[in-house]
C-alpha cells in the first residue's frame, strides 16, 4: 500500500475514491472512470473494474446516472467493439434502480452500446438481456426493457422476433401502468424496426388495446403512438385503422387526452394527406379549438398556424379562421395569449389580403386586450406581419398598446416590453421611434424599480447600436447628460452604469469628449456608492479611450479616489489603477 | 348433530359477528406513566399486501413493523406451516425500523410555527424490494425510502488512509486529484502540481497492460444488513393551509394533497411543481362556509377522487373533465331532518374522514356523531348510517365547551367491504357489519382485554364527566377497576386513529402512544 510510486499517488488516491465516504469525491471518481480504465489497462478493466462497478450499484442516485453515463462511452477502454458485451450486466443491474433518470441513462447508453456491437454479440448479448428485463419481477425493470426492443429487433433471428414481438404485447398489457406507459411511449420508436408484414398483423392491435385502456395515462401517450405509427403504415391503413382512433381520441372524456390529440393532430395530417385531413381531421380539429377545457383550447391555438400551413389558404379562411376570431376573444387569457403568440405567422401563409382584410381586425384587438401577456406577445412577432402587410397598418394601434405596457403597474410587464423595444425600433424606423418611443426610453432610466433602471441602461445601448453613435449623440447624450444630476443618488447610478456599457458604442472620441467629463465629475459626489462606481466605470473605460486621456484625466481622478476616507471607495480605485497600469504595460 | 352439520345447515344471512381477539400491543404504559406529548400516535396505515404497518407520531418519527407469519417464500412455507403453525394464523407484525420523517420548522415569512407532527402517511408502490411511502405534517410532504441494505466494508486501499493522515494533507490531497485547479499544499506532498497533473490528463503513457501496483477498493460484503431510511423527495411549499390528507393515485405517478381550501396534484417524479386541481377560496375570505376535511383517490380509477367537506358533503370529481375541478361530478349529503337544527347541527355534520372501499363503489365517511356508507351511484343519501357517538347529544355542550367537538376520528373498511371500524372516547372503538341485514355492532376497548366493555349500552349518558376531564391519561387493561361500571367518558382518551388490515380481519389501532392489534 504504501509503495505506491510517488507520481501515481493522484490516480491511486482517485480509484480510493470510488469508495469515499463523501459522495462528492465519489462522483469526481465516478466521472474520471476512463482515466482509472486506461491506468488498469484493458484487461484489468474488463476482469476487475467493470465487476467492481456491477457490485457497487447502491449508490446515492446520482453517482449512479454518473456510471450510467460514464459506461455509455467505456468501448474503447474495455479493449473495442468485441469486448463490449461486459458493459451490459453493470448497465443491466441500472436499468432496474427506481430512480427514473438513472433507468433513462442506462437505457440510452445500452443503445449506444448496442449499436456499435456485432450482430453476433447481439444475438447472444444483448437479446437475453432484454428479454431477461422484460421478465423482472419489479416493474422498474420491466420499465426499461421496453426501451431497448427496437434495438434488439432488426438483427434478431426470425424465432426471437416473433418472441421480441409477443413478449412486448405483453408488457403493453402488464399489470402495472407504468410498464404500459413505457410500452406506449416506446412503441413508434419499436413499430419502425418491424416489418410491415407484421406492423398490421402484429402492432396495430397491441396498438388498439392501448388506446382503449382505462388509465388516462396510457391513452394519452398511445396519442403520441397515432403519429409515429400513422407515418409507418400504408396510406390506405393509416386512414383505415388510425384516423379513426385519432378522431375518436379527439372527442375522449378525458381533457389530457384531448390535449395531446390537439398537439398532435397535425402530425398526423402530414401522415394521411390533404383529402382526409379535410374530410376527417379538420372537423376533430375545429372541435378542439372550440373545446369545453381551456387547456385543449390553449394546446390547439398553439397549433394554428402549423395547422393551417397544411390546409390550402382557402380551408383556412373558411375554417379555422372564424375559431380564431372566437378564441380571440376567449374568456380565458391564456388562450388568448396561445394565440396571439401563433397567429401572426399565419399572415405569410394566407396573404397579403386575407392577412389585412381577416387578420389585422384580430391583431388590433388583441393588442387591446386586458391581459398584458397577450399584448406582448403580438408585438414580439411584429417582424413576421411587417414582411407581409407593413408596419403602417398596424402602427396606429401599436402605439397606445406599448405605451401602456411601458406603464404598466407590474414591473415584469414593463421589463418585458423593454426587452422588445430595439426589436420595433428597427421594425418601425427611427423616425417614429424620435417621435413616440425615446421619452419613454429616458423614463425606464428612472424607474422605481432596479431591475427596470439595469434593464433601461442596457436598452439606451442596444439602441445606439441599432441608430448608430451619431444619433445616440443627438438623442440619448444630452438626456443623459441631464440625468447625472438628479437628485436620487439611485438614479445617478443608472446613468453611471448606462455611460459603462455605451462607452464601447460610441467609440473614443464621444465617450473621451462627451462622457468622460460627466465621470470625473460624479468622481466629486457625496455619495460613496456614486465615487466607487465612478471607479468601477473608469476601469471599464480605460480599455475604450487613448492612452494619453487615462494619463492625463483618469489616473488623476483615480488616484485621488484612492485617498478616499470610504475603504470600498479605495478598494475600487485601487483595482482600476491596477487595471491601468496593465493596459499600459500592454499596449 | 355434529358442529359440522350445523355449519351446513345455518341460513345464508347476514355473517356472524366477528369474536375480535386481542394480539399485540407496541409501546404499552405501565400504570401511572405519563404519556410523552410527541410519542403519541398521529396516523396509522397498512400498505396494499397488508404486509408492513406503518405509524407516525406527533414526534415527527415514522415507525415501520412488518408481518412475521406470512412471509411468503412459497413451498418453504408449508414445510414451516406444517412444523411450527398450526392454529395461529392471525397477522402478527414486529418493529422493523423508524426514522425521523419531519423536524419542527420556523416559517420567517409568516412568523409561524410548523409542527413536525404526521398527519397522514400513504403508501406507494413497492420496487426492488424497497419499501416507498410519503408522509407529511402540515405543510410539507416527504418521499421515503426504506431498503435494506448489507453493511459493507472497504478492507484494502491503494493509499493507506492511516499514513495519509499522518501526513496531514490527506483532504487536500483528495481534493487536487480532482479538481482541476491542484492546491498549492499539494506541493508540500513532494511533488509539482503540473507534472502530478497531466498524469490525469494527457502527457501520461498509459502502459497497454495497466499498472500492476493499483488496485481497486476491495469491498467486504458482510451478511448483516441494516435498514436504511432515505428521503428520495421533498414537496414543499404549495400548501396555504394545513395539510389534511395525501392520497396515491392507481395510475403509480402522482398523488394529491389536501388542505383546507385547495387540493394539489403532484408528480411523484417532479418535486418543485404541483397542479391546482380543486380551490374552494372564495374570493372574500369573510364567504367562507366550507372547508375541505378529507380527499381521497378512488383505488382504480386514475380520474376520480372524492373529498369531503365541513358540511358533511362528499364531492366525487373526475378529472377528465377539465384541469380545474371546482365543479363536482357528483354530490353526495344528507338533507337534515327539519326541525332538527341546533347551534351544533354544523359542527357535528363535519365529516373528518372518508375511505374508498377497496373495490371504489362505496364511499365510508365519518362525522362527529355517526359513520355513513355511501354508494358512488346513489347520490340521493347514505346507503347506511352507524350511530357511533348518538349516547353524546345530550353532552354536546360540554364537548363544545372543551373542544372535544371538533376532534377528527378516522374510519376504515374491511379488505373485503362488509364491515367497517372507527374509534371514540375512553380509547373505544366500533366495529359495524355493513352488509344487509347484518345487525353486528360491537364495541371494543383498545386493551388487552377488547371485548371487556361489549355489555355497556352507549346509549346510557356518561356519568360524572367533569371529574373523567380532570383525571390523568391512564392505561385502562392494567387497572380494572377504575372505571368497572364502564360508562364513564374519558374525552382525553381518544382514540382517533385506526386501520384495517387490507387482507384479513387484523385492526390497528391508537392508544395515545401504544398501537393495539386485535384480530377475528
Amino acid at each position: 500500500m504504501a509503495t505506491i510510486d510517488e507520481p501515481l499517488y493522484p490516480i491511486a488516491v482517485l480509484i480510493d475514491e470510488l469508495k469515499n465516504d463523501d459522495i462528492q469525491l465519489r462522483l469526481n471518481s465516478i466521472r474520471k472512470l476512463s482515466t482509472i480504465a486506461r491506468v488498469l489497462g484493458e484487461e484489468r478493466t474488463r476482469k476487475e473494474l467493470i465487476p467492481f462497478l456491477g457490485e457497487n450499484n447502491d449508490d446515492d442516485d446520482e453517482v449512479l446516472l454518473a456510471m450510467a453515463e460514464e459506461l455509455g462511452a467505456f468501448v474503447p477502454y474495455v479493449g473495442g467493439i468485441e469486448h463490449a458485451n461486459v458493459l451490459l450486466p453493470p448497465l443491466e443491474a441500472l436499468c432496474s434502480v427506481e430512480e427514473t433518470s438513472v433507468r433513462d441513462k442506462a437505457v440510452e447508453s445500452l443503445c449506444r452500446i448496442g449499436a456499435r456491437m456485432t450482430g453476433k454479440d447481439l444475438i447472444e448479448y444483448f437479446i437475453p438481456l432484454v428479454k431477461r428485463l422484460a421478465a423482472v419481477e419489479w416493474f422498474t425493470a420491466r420499465v426499461s426493457s421496453c426501451g431497448l426492443f427496437h434495438m434488439a429487433y432488426p438483427i434478431a433471428p426470425e424465432v426471437s422476433k416473433t418472441e421480441l414481438r409477443t413478449i412486448y404485447g405483453q408488457l403493453c398489457q402488464d399489470d402495472m401502468p407504468m410498464v404500459r406507459r413505457s410500452a406506449a411511449s416506446h412503441l413508434g420508436k419499436f413499430a419502425a424496426t418491424v416489418e410491415v408484414t407484421h406492423l398490421k398483423t402484429n402492432i396495430l392491435p397491441i396498438f388498439e388495446d392501448l388506446t382503449r385502456d382505462e388509465q388516462d395515462s396510457v391513452r394519452l401517450l398511445a396519442v403520441e403512438g397515432c403519429a409515429a405509427l400513422g407515418k409507418l403504415v400504408d396510406p390506405e391503413d393509416c386512414v383505415e385503422i388510425i384516423l379513426p382512433i385519432m378522431v375518436n381520441f379527439s372527442k375522449d372524456k378525458s381533457w389530457r387526452v384531448r390535449y395531446m390529440v390537439a398537439n398532435k393532430l397535425y402530425e398526423l395530417s402530414e401522415a394521411v394527406g390533404p383529402e382526409p385531413t379535410r374530410s376527417d381531421l379538420l372537423p376533430a380539429y375545429v372541435r378542439l379549438l372550440r373545446d369545453n377545457e381551456a387547456e385543449v383550447r390553449i394546446a390547439a391555438a398553439g397549433k394554428v398556424t402549423q395547422f393551417s400551413r397544411i390546409l390550402n389558404p382557402e380551408l383556412a379562411i373558411q375554417h379555422i379562421l372564424p375559431c380564431v376570431k372566437e378564441l380571440s376573444a376567449d374568456s380565458s387569457q391564456h388562450v388568448r395569449s396561445a394565440l396571439a403568440s401563433v397567429i401572426m405567422g399565419m399572415a405569410p401563409d394566407l396573404g397579403k389580403d386575407a392577412t389585412i382584410v381577416q387578420l389585422l381586425p384580430i391583431f388590433l384587438s388583441l393588442l387591446k386586450d386586458d391581459f398584458p401577456d397577450v399584448r406582448l406577445n403580438i408585438i414580439s412577432k411584429l417582424d413576421q406581419v411587417n414582411q407581409v402587410i407593413g408596419i403602417d397598418l398596424l402602427s396606429q394601434s401599436l402605439l397606445p398598446a406599448i405605451v401602456e405596457l411601458a406603464e404598466d403597474g407590474h414591473w415584469r410587464v414593463r421589463l418585458a416590453i423593454i426587452e422588445y423595444i430595439p426589436l420595433l425600433a428597427s421594425q418601425l424606423g427611427v423616425e417614429f421611434f424620435d417621435d413616440k418611443l425615446g421619452a419613454l426610453c429616458m423614463q425606464w432610466l428612472k424607474d422605481k424599480v432596479y431591475s427596470i433602471r439595469d434593464a433601461a441602461a442596457n436598452n439606451v445601448k442596444r439602441l445606439a447600436e441599432e441608430f448608430g453613435p451619431d444619433w445616440a449623440m443627438q438623442h440619448i447624450i444630452p438626456q443623459v447628460l441631464d440625468m447625472v444630476n438628479d437628485q436620487n443618488y439611485l438614479y445617478r447610478m443608472t446613468i453611471l452604469h448606462a455611460i459603462s456599457l455605451l462607452a464601447p458604442v460610441l467609440g473614443s472620441e464621444i465617450t473621451s469628449s462627451k462622457l468622460l467629463p460627466l465621470v470625473i465629475n460624479a468622481s466629486k459626489d457625496r455619495v460613496p456608492n456614486i465615487k466607487f462606481n465612478v471607479a468601477k466605470v473608469l476601469q471599464s473605460i480605460i480599455p475604450v479611450v487613448d492612452q494619453s486621456v487615462v494619463e492625463k484625466t483618469i489616473r488623476p481622478c483615480l488616484a485621488e479616489l484612492r485617498e478616499d476616507p470610504d475603504v470600498d471607495v479605495r478598494f475600487f480605485a485601487t483595482q482600476a489603477l491596477k487595471s491601468s497600469n496593465q493596459v499600459g504595460k500592454s499596449s | 348433530m355434529n358442529g359440522g352439520d350445523e355449519v351446513v345447515a345455518a341460513p345464508a344471512g347476514p355473517p356472524q359477528p366477528l369474536e375480535w381477539k386481542f394480539s399485540q400491543v407496541f409501546g404499552e404504559r405501565t400504570a401511572g406513566e405519563e404519556v410523552q406529548e410527541v410519542d403519541i400516535i398521529s396516523a396509522i396505515e397498512f400498505d396494499k399486501s397488508g404486509n408492513h404497518l406503518a405509524t407516525g407520531d406527533r414526534g415527527g418519527r415514522v415507525v415501520l413493523f412488518e408481518r412475521t407469519d406470512a412471509k411468503d417464500h412459497g413451498g418453504s412455507r408449508r414445510d414451516l406451516e406444517s412444523v411450527d403453525y398450526t392454529i395461529s394464523r392471525h397477522p402478527e407484525f414486529r418493529y422493523k425500523t423508524e426514522f425521523q420523517s419531519h423536524e419542527p420548522e420556523f416559517d420567517y415569512l409568516k412568523s409561524l410555527e410548523i409542527e413536525e407532527k404526521i398527519n397522514k402517511i400513504r403508501w406507494c408502490q413497492t420496487a426492488n424490494g424497497a419499501l416507498f411511502l410519503l408522509s407529511t405534517n402540515d405543510k410539507t410532504i416527504k418521499y421515503w425510502k426504506v431498503q435494506e441494505k448489507k453493511v459493507k466494508k472497504i478492507s484494502e486501499m491503494n493509499v493507506d488512509p492511516s499514513k495519509a493522515i499522518a501526513n496531514g494533507c490527506i483532504s487536500s490531497i483528495a481534493s487536487s486529484s480532482n479538481s482541476s485547479s491542484p492546491r498549492p499544499s499539494y506541493l508540500a506532498n513532494g511533488g509539482s502540481p503540473d507534472k502530478s497533473y497531466s498524469y490525469l490528463t494527457n502527457d501520461f503513457p498509459f502502459p497497454p497492460g495497466g499498472i500492476p501496483s493499483l488496485r481497486l477498493p476491495v469491498v467486504v460484503t458482510s451478511h448483516e444488513t441494516s435498514l436504511i431510511a432515505r428521503c428520495r423527495r421533498v414537496y414543499a411549499h404549495a400548501h396555504d393551509y394545513h395539510i389534511n390528507s395525501i392520497s396515491s393515485n392507481s395510475d403509480g405517478e402522482t398523488f394529491i394533497s389536501a388542505d383546507d381550501l385547495r387540493i394539489n396534484l403532484w408528480n411523484l417524479e417532479i418535486s418543485n411543481q404541483s397542479f391546482n386541481i380543486v380551490d374552494v377560496k372564495p374570493a372574500n375570505m369573510e364567504d367562507l362556509t366550507e372547508v375541505i376535511t378529507s380527499a381521497e383517490f378512488h383505488p382504480t380509477h386514475c380520474n376520480m377522487l372524492a373529498y369531503s367537506s365541513s358540511k358533511g358533503s362528499i364531492r366525487l370529481v373526475d378529472l377528465r373533465q377539465s384541469a380545474l375541478c371546482d365543479t363536482h361530478a357528483k354530490l353526495f349529503e344528507e338533507q337534515e331532518a327539519p326541525g332538527s337544527r341546533s347551534f351544533f347541527t354544523e359542527i357535528i355534520a363535519s365529516i373528518s374522514d372518508i375511505k374508498f372501499g377497496k373495490d371504489g363503489r362505496y364511499v365510508l365517511s365519518r362525522d362527529y356523531m355517526t359513520l355513513k356508507l355511501w354508494d358512488i351511484n346513489m347520490d340521493s343519501g347514505p346507503v347506511a348510517t352507524f350511530q357511533v357517538h348518538e349516547y353524546l347529544r345530550p353532552k354536546l355542550c360540554d364537548l363544545y365547551e372543551n373542544d372535544s367537538i371538533f376532534d377528527k376520528f378516522e374510519c376504515c373498511l374491511s379488505g373485503d367491504g362488509s364491515r367497517v371500524a372507527t374509534g371514540s372516547y375512553s380509547n373505544l372503538f366500533r366495529v359495524f357489519g355493513c352488509t344487509p341485514g347484518s345487525a353486528e355492532a360491537t364495541t371494543l376497548e383498545a386493551s388487552k382485554n377488547p371485548m371487556r366493555r361489549q355489555v355497556q349500552t352507549p346509549a346510557r349518558p356518561a356519568r360524572s364527566l367533569g371529574s373523567s376531564l380532570t383525571r390523568v391519561v391512564r392505561r385502562g387493561a392494567d387497572s380494572p377497576g377504575v372505571d368497572a361500571n364502564g360508562n364513564s367518558f374519558d374525552f382525553t382518551t381518544k382514540l382517533l386513529h385506526l386501520a384495517w388490515h387490507p387482507t384479513e380481519n387484523s385492526i390497528a389501532c391508537a392508544a395515545a402512544n401504544s398501537l393495539y392489534m386485535y384480530y377475528a
